[in-house]
């Protein structure tokens, strides 16, 4: 028994950290500038298509250092053209914008790369088990977690070392102070954003080598990204990170005892949090 | 107090719309709509219009209405499956059903503000989902519950067939329209009414001003939360039908969106999104397969050109 | 105040306008052109949009193909036929909705529809109510032709326990009798399950153990270890789509495949043709399959779509096909487009052999309306073949009426208008 706990934890682990890549795009996003970008499912699921698409000529890991660029990039171009007029106003207008955005790309999705599953090939390096025993600890899961750790890594060395990064901090906690210390905010949102799309397109590559590659892939996996970053409040990224995480493990945990539940325990595990401490376990008084 | 009602009642914007939605029946086929659409519309404006007097009017967003659209529905549903072949028992259990959720819900989250409502009401939603989901054998699961449909009414010695003709079945539905718009709309032009706008304003002020905000709040919620679930039974009856995915966050989601594209800072604006989304999706998926992306870039126009929605839209080009 | 603001048509007049002219370069859903007389019309109502889109296009590839040819050889009674697509966006309010506006609007003649288990009973219900015939080409439910059965309502694909009566036998003889169950959480996957079950116990084998997983589960791994702990014959996976596709990508990462045998009831291709080559794996049953040596008319048919849609028939292609055909046959041969008469007829009609494409006979069974048409157990093959397309191996066929339940067992009482 306590060696299934332990399968399950570690593998919830695994999951979460998954979603925490995904979490981690949203709250740079949210933090900076105020918007609930639904689409960010949307740019996962294009992420992977394109990964699907390119690899034919760059191959799986060629595929997977485009990829998420060419996603960044298109983030670039929807940001000034869409995204960029909304910021000041109500949140709720992001939210509904954006969610217009993901019909948009599912169905462009579907026009372009068909409603049929395509299959996206994982070198065969990754495709093995470690061991007999560990069987559940693929190569493409451990690499997964490879992946993650070293975009966090990265993101975290960024924001703490970099000027851009220094800028992103000051301006999630000062935006105003920081405009007028002479920091081209336009420019600073734009870069933003583009990181966050950037690790939605990551997100979607590995989802598409573990997953079905299908148009609806992106509306399936929004909701418990959007869970991961409640459940730890708003405004910390570390804390988003610690919500993927743990929403990973209690649904691991949760098949163990009781399967059927194992997809509305991240629901059930928020509504206590935040009915207990309505700001999310770590959130900040005064955000959102 | 009477002579209140009857301004409130009367006024001439008011006596237009009831006119449009009372003669609806003549000159419906003719301008290629179908009673099976104009009904659709109007109980998802009822459910809109109900989700608004809390967001536009007390400037709270909830985004898990369908849970309690759903409890509605099936409450309905199973109650003339199960229970009597009634209409009108069906519909009282649904509001009961949604109504006491909603009650019991209240209290546990009226602390919550912003996001963090709107999440723990998504949360809640999804559990009611999942309830109704996998008690299959009460309510059918995924498959929907069936096997009910909407009996005639007995009334007064007379009969009103309300399952076969459905332009019966339209005008039951606006009477249950007029009765909730009614009694929300007296209640906005109430005190209780500005104090929910006061608290829509300037929370912190309301409070000073000696409102217990989170009372306020709670009755708006119950108020809201069963008038949606009297569309939900509504719904059930239409479609003789009820499906899980009434309860799933996306259809909340739908319901806001109409919410916020009609106006939400108008009475009827949620109506007008109604029929405008509903309309649109219908004409449109007719036409094309990328319907998704038509609605899509509607929205985003909307959001971007008109976020005060089309009513608040054409309220400030009147004030310019 | 003035009331004229209110109703300013100008700039919803104007946005519609825009759309509309926006729409014409962009696919739009089958409506043929009708020339002549009123035409006969079949509406058909299917999840264009959504996770079963992939399945519902097949179907109304089929659908299009089966009324042009019926077109061709002079229409139904001498009337052109006219094919009325409508979305219902997996949702059972719009498929109720569109169901409606295509039979009070459109006055169809029949209606076809849903690939979703659920929009397809509420279909039925509307259907019936109406008096309009209804075939239903891609919902499984057993409740279709079980307990919620319409004398208007028949179906062309198979039921669950047709499926399990067909493979369960094949798979307790070829890997053993003590299985595990990865069972999707819906109505669906319980059916196959409790289906699967009676096989195995009629002939002596034992459960292992049971995995009920929630639909839209991405990550099997938990499930997959419980599975592998339980050291049992064969993995029995039973869900669908894309829980299909996650599941079986996930076995073979894990290694799973090496150790345990996998099976399981429904495939499709279009599910095959989903996965990666080295997650093509498993022993199923397909409810059709285009590579038939010695069948008559099999062969036109897959040129046929192949020339048309440029891919492989799928089950689905037939399942829409057949849908129409069984209409215009019905009909042609009634010289009737009266209800009650048509299915009446079709009560034990039996389709000619260029439609039913499969060496058993096919024809709709009396008590239920179920199609009894023939289970193709097999097992996935990674590699297909010069096509690509040949990815499942055909090792027996399974006669409808054999694997079917005698119709006592479904549930189904039909009763008849006065």
């Amino acid at each position: 028994m306590t060696q299934l706990i332990l399968f399950n934890l570690l593998n919830g682990l695994i999951i979460g950290a998954f979603y925490a890549l995904m979490a981690l795009g949203l709250s740079l996003i949210l933090n900076l500038s105020g918007v609930i970008n639904f689409s960010h499912g949307g740019f996962l699921t294009l992420g992977g298509y394109l990964a699907f698409t390119i690899e034919p000529w760059v191959g799986f890991w060629g595929a997977l250092l485009i990829a998420p660029v060419l996603t960044a990039a298109l983030g670039c171009v929807i940001e000034p053209l869409l995204i960029r007029r909304l910021y000041g106003r109500d949140p709720l207008y992001s939210l509904l914008l954006t969610f217009g955005l993901a019909f948009i790309f599912e169905d462009l999705t579907r026009l372009t790369w068909g409603a049929q599953g395509l299959p996206l090939t994982v070198p065969a390096v990754l495709a093995q088990p470690l061991s007999p025993t560990l069987f559940f600890l693929t190569g493409y899961r451990l690499f997964m977690v490879a992946v993650v750790a070293t975009a966090v890594i990265a993101l975290f060395l960024v924001l703490r070392y970099t000027r851009l990064g220094l800028r992103i901090r000051a301006g999630t906690f000062d935006l105003e102070t920081v405009s007028v210390l002479g920091v081209n905010i336009r420019v600073l949102r734009l870069m933003n954003f583009g990181l966050g799309i950037y690790l939605a397109g990551l997100a979607g590559v590995l989802a598409a080598g573990m997953l079905g590659l299908q148009p609806t892939l992106g509306g399936s996996l929004i909701m418990p990204s959007f869970v991961a970053i409640i459940v730890v409040g708003l405004g910390s990224l570390p804390g988003t990170l610690v919500g993927g995480l743990l929403i990973g493990t209690a649904t691991g945990l949760t098949t163990i005892v009781f399967p059927s539940a194992s997809e509305v325990v991240i629901y059930v595990i928020m509504g206590l949090v935040l009915m207990i401490r309505p700001r999310g376990l770590l959130g900040e008084e005064g955000r959102l | 107090m009477r002579r209140f009602l009857l301004q409130q009642l009367f006024r001439p914007h008011l006596i237009v719309i009831w006119l449009f939605l009372l003669s609806m029946p003549i000159w419906l086929t003719a301008v290629g709509g179908y009673y099976s659409l104009v009904t659709q519309v109007l109980i998802l404006g009822l459910a809109a219009t109900a989700l608004n007097f809390l967001l536009g009017f007390t400037g709270v967003l909830s985004f898990g209405h369908a849970a309690y659209f759903g409890l509605g529905a099936y409450g309905c549903g199973l109650t003339i499956k199960y229970l009597a072949p009634s209409s009108t028992l069906g519909l009282l259990v649904g509001v009961v059903v949604g109504t006491v959720a909603a009650a019991i819900i209240g209290p546990l989250i009226v602390r919550l503000r912003g996001v963090y409502f709107a999440m723990v009401t998504i949360a809640f939603g999804q559990v009611f989902y999942f309830i109704v989901f996998r008690w299959n054998s009460v309510t059918g699961g995924d498959d929907g519950l069936g096997g009910f449909e909407r009996h005639p009414i007995e009334v007064v010695g007379m009969t009103i067939d309300i399952a076969h003709n459905q332009m019966l079945f339209y005008y039951f539905s606006l009477l249950f329209f007029a009765l909730a718009a009614g009694a929300m709309g007296i209640l906005l032009a109430s005190p209780m009414g500005r104090a929910q706008l006061a608290i829509r304003e300037n929370e912190r002020r309301a409070r000073f001003l000696g409102l217990v905000i989170e009372r306020h709040i709670w009755l708006a919620w119950v108020i809201s939360c069963g008038v949606t679930s009297l569309a939900g039974a509504l719904y059930a009856l239409l479609n003789n039908f009820a499906d899980p995915r009434l309860l799933y966050w996306a259809f909340s989601g739908e319901l806001v969106i109409m919410t916020v594209l009609g106006g939400m800072r108008s009475f009827w604006g949620p109506l007008l999104g109604a029929a405008l989304f509903v309309v649109l999706r219908d004409t449109i998926s007719s036409h094309t397969e990328n319907w998704m992306s038509f609605i899509g870039l509607f929205f985003v126009l909307v959001v971007l050109f008109f976020p005060r929605g089309i009513l608040g839209m054409l309220r400030r080009k009147k004030e310019a | 105040m003035p009331t004229s603001h209110l109703w300013k048509p100008s700039r919803r007049t104007l946005l519609k306008a825009g759309l509309a002219a926006g729409a014409l370069p962009i696919a739009a859903p089958y409506i043929s052109k009708a020339v002549g007389d009123t035409p006969v019309r079949i509406g058909m109502v299917d999840p264009i949009t959504g996770i079963y889109a992939a399945l519902s296009k097949n179907e109304i590839e089929g659908a299009k193909l089966a009324v042009d040819e019926i077109n061709a050889k002079g229409g139904i009674i001498g009337r052109p036929v006219e094919l009325l697509v409508e979305d219902s966006a997996n949702d059972v309010g719009t498929g109720v909705q569109k169901a409606r506006k295509l039979i009070d609007g459109s006055q169809i003649n029949l209606l076809i529809g849903d690939v979703n288990s659920a929009i397809a009973l509420a279909l039925g219900q509307v259907a019936n109510e109406k008096g309009v015939l209804h075939i239903v080409s891609g919902g499984h439910t057993d409740a279709v032709t079980g307990k919620q059965c319409h004398w208007t309502t028949f179906r062309v694909c198979n039921t669950t326990r047709m499926e399990t009566n067909a493979v369960g036998g094949v798979v307790a003889n070829k890997f053993g009798k003590n299985w595990y169950f990865i069972t999707a959480d819906y109505a669906f996957g319980h059916t196959l399950q409790s289906g699967m079950e009676t096989v195995l116990k009629s002939v002596g084998g034992a459960v292992a153990g049971t995995a009920l997983c929630p639909i839209g589960t991405t990550d099997f791994s938990a499930y997959l270890i419980q599975a592998q702990a339980a050291h049992p014959d064969a993995i029995i996976v039973l869900n669908a789509g894309q829980d299909n596709v996650n599941s079986l990508k996930q076995i073979v990462q894990f290694g799973i495949d090496k150790q345990i045998h996998v099976a399981g009831a429904q495939q499709e291709l279009e599910v095959l043709e989903a996965l990666p080559p080295e997650a093509r794996i498993g022993t199923w049953v397909f409810e059709w399959y285009w590579k038939q040596p010695g069948v008559a008319g099999v062969e036109a048919f897959v040129d046929t779509v192949k020339k048309r849609t440029g891919k492989v028939p799928t089950a689905r292609t037939w399942f829409g096909y057949t849908s129409a055909h069984t209409y215009g046959l019905i009909a042609n041969q009634e010289k009737t487009l009266e209800p009650v008469k048509l299915a009446r007829a079709l009560q034990g009609f039996t389709l000619p052999p260029e439609i039913a494409l499969q060496p058993n006979k096919a024809y709709y069974r009396a008590e239920d309306h179920q199609l009894m048409t023939s289970l193709y157990v097999g097992h996935a093959k990674p590699e297909g073949g010069d096509s690509g397309e040949d990815l499942f191996e055909v090792e027996k066929v399974v006669a409808g009426d054999k694997a079917a339940p005698p119709p006592s067992e479904t549930g189904c009482k039909l009763t008849w208008p006065a």
